[in-house]
């Protein structure tokens, strides 16, 4: 074991391929993909396209969970996002649909890294209170009523296609990219692991974690942004009460199954996006199986508890202590 | 003069509530009566219930959101084996304490023994129960049985139309025993000091094992009883009904003047807080031309303005004494 393999996260993959597999022993078209007015359709490009929403939430939340932090507030969020595009997008060229839609994400995200960074709330509470009171903001917005539009600028973004793919798959393997450019292509990356860490060290070698806490949160807020765009335009319209609905718990979830600990530190942005992947495909497995979709909640808690004991400190260290005891007996066997 | 420096959350909390309520009664003369302050206590009787578990939770460090599913799966398990079971209320009752408080410890044990967040093991509760509950049944079933229309109809009288209604009455015992608990026993002296410090609570021989998962039954049970109570109050089992209500029990213990990060909080101070959401409620139902969605913002901005002010009393205190040993940073 002198040479450490890279982080490649095998059993993410491995735990996707069961499932992709499970898929296409219930439903045998699970693979078809055919090609139809220059559009890819068939279950597996549904689940990419589905889960996209999730996809794009978990590349925000996986640097804030790295940064031991926690945005509860990105279904809210998505919320107010889709009811601003979708109250401006008939009056409005889509350029300023989207700075506008976008920008009401970074004040978000300001909001939210500006409460725990400079009033040093904790995360959990800080966010909080937009989750409670974001939902409120985007009713006022869309005034109590199911904002509907007819926009196809608009509309492009959540059931057009780029080269065959849905838009939303490219918008998000295009902010997969951005942002892992942005953080893998410079320091930064290394910058929030290492606060994620301990923070105090990391102040103390010179890293602004101030800085870095707020840009995180402004990251998670932009993409929580794009996600509220995207589920919009999918449905041509905004609802306020249900537009991300517990999807800050799917977002959570996806990063948590991708690996990355809640006590911060080390992180991965792709396994984060796999682990949306792995939600998605449960949900449409359940549903191809024609099990009752009220299955999904208990699937799901059961897979997160797996995953959560699997990463245990504690239990980690049993396993490891029981593997180290079967090595000893047997070696002594052997000798 | 300590003892009242310790108190000044609580009394700015309350001093909060009567200013709200006699701006609420100079809007509308017909606000100041008995009857609309018990229709308070009546309708956020189940709220109350589930803050005064929360009380515990937080001021030991921890957090629960699987309270609101718990409700959830409680209206739906009770219509379930009342109506189509024909299991006795009183029997039903019981079965669905022990479930919910079985549930509690089992989290509790997890949040322990696996040295896990207690945010993503209660998360998971919530995944689950909700799931139970959406198995069990997705419909609305009402419950019909002779106890539930005898329980509702009865009420101690007050005149002038005001009723002190069963679910009312059994939230203000909970929050009385709730303040007996936390602040006249060795286990509520437990719960302050799991807040201040695990390590140093372990250290001074208190069993902490015992006390979390003891704190994490209570939480589930208590919320199982909102869910008895709940049932009550709507006559019938659904298991959407109570979600959102972990966020609601956390604001309103938050605005209750109990610190978030532990160690540190009152029942009464969380029993106020209830009643600022509920005077929140009324005020807009009163107005009619309000949204409902105003409560969300205007509890928001509650939480803000009591989460900045904690902030600047500990950052005051922090200055004026050096850092008490075994606060987190």
């Amino acid at each position: 074991m002198a040479l450490r393999l890279p982080r490649i996260g095998t059993s993410q993959i491995v735990a996707l391929a069961l499932i992709l597999a499970a898929n296409w022993v219930v439903s045998p078209q699970f693979f078809d993909i055919r090609l139809q007015d220059g559009r890819l359709f068939g279950s597996l490009i549904d689940v990419l396209n589905r889960g996209a929403p999730v996809a794009l939430l978990s590349i925000g939340m996986v640097l804030v969970i790295a940064m031991r932090g926690i945005d509860l507030s990105v279904g809210a969020v998505m919320a107010i996002c889709g009811a601003i595009a979708a109250s401006l997008a008939d009056s409005h060229p889509l350029p300023v649909v989207l700075a506008a839609s976008l920008g009401a994400g970074l004040a978000c995200g300001l909001w939210n890294g500006l409460l725990v960074a400079v009033l040093r709330i904790q995360p959990i509470v800080a966010t909080l209170i937009l989750m409670v009171a974001g939902r409120g903001i985007a009713q006022l917005i869309t005034e109590g009523r199911i904002v509907t539009f007819t926009s196809p600028e608009l509309a492009f973004l959540g059931g057009g296609s780029v080269l065959g793919l849905p838009t939303p798959i490219v918008l998000t393997l295009a902010m997969m990219a951005l942002t892992l450019l942005i953080v893998r292509g410079t320091a930064l990356g290394l910058m929030i692991e290492a606060t994620g860490g301990n923070p105090r060290a990391s102040a103390l070698a010179g890293i602004g974690t101030r800085l870095i806490t707020v840009a995180v949160y402004v990251w998670s807020g932009l993409c929580a942004a794009l996600a509220g765009i995207v589920a919009s335009a999918d449905i041509l319209g905004a609802d306020a009460n249900n537009a991300g609905l517990w999807l800050e718990l799917d977002a959570i979830l996806a990063v948590v199954i991708g690996g990355t600990s809640l006590f911060g530190g080390r992180f991965s942005i792709l396994l984060a996006v796999v682990g949306a992947l792995i939600i998605q495909a449960m949900n449409t497995g359940i549903l191809l199986s024609g099990l009752p979709p009220e299955t999904n909640l208990v699937v799901k808690a059961v897979v997160v508890l797996a995953v959560l004991l699997a990463q245990s400190p504690r239990i980690g260290a049993q396993i490891a202590g029981l593997g180290v005891l079967f090595g000893r007996s047997r070696s002594r066997r052997r000798s | 003069m300590r003892s009242l420096a310790r108190l000044t959350p609580v009394l700015a909390t309350t001093a909060v509530f009567l200013a709200g309520f006699v701006l609420c009664s100079l809007a509308y003369p017909n606000f100041a009566s008995l009857r609309v302050v018990m229709n308070l206590l009546t309708d956020n009787a189940f709220l109350g219930i589930v803050a005064v578990g929360m009380t515990f939770v937080i001021i030991s460090g921890g957090i629960d959101l699987s309270v609101g599913s718990v409700i959830g799966f409680t209206t739906v398990f009770l219509a379930l084996a009342i109506e189509r079971w024909g299991v006795p209320p009183l029997i039903a009752f019981v079965l669905v304490l022990v479930l919910c408080a079985g549930f509690g410890a089992a989290m509790g044990a997890i949040i322990q023994y696996a040295e896990l967040p207690p945010f993503i093991v209660t998360l998971a509760g919530m995944f689950l129960a909700r799931g139970v509950s959406f198995l069990l049944s997705t419909e609305s079933l009402p419950i019909t049985a002779d106890l539930y229309t005898h329980l509702s109809d009865h009420a101690l009288r007050l005149g002038g139309g005001a009723r002190l209604t069963v679910p009312a009455i059994v939230m203000l015992a909970v929050v009385i025993g709730g303040m007996v608990l936390l602040h006249l026993t060795r286990f509520g002296a437990n719960v302050y000091a799991l807040g201040g410090s695990r390590a140093a609570t372990g250290l001074m021989g208190i069993n902490v094992a015992r006390s979390t998962v003891l704190i994490y039954t209570l939480s589930s049970a208590l919320a199982g009883l909102s869910g008895i109570v709940f049932s009550l109050y709507t006559s019938s089992g659904y298991s959407l009904s109570a979600v959102g209500v972990e966020l609601d029990a956390i604001a309103a213990v938050v605005i209750g003047g109990t610190l978030l990060s532990g160690g540190y909080g009152f029942v009464f101070g969380s029993f106020i807080g209830v009643l600022i959401q509920g005077l929140i409620q009324t005020y807009i139902s009163f107005d009619g031309t309000l949204s409902s969605w105003w409560a969300k913002i205007a509890t928001g901005l509650l939480l803000f303005a009591f989460i900045a002010f904690q902030q600047l009393t500990l950052h005051l205190a922090r200055r004026s004494r050096r850092a008490p040993a075994g606060v987190r940073p």
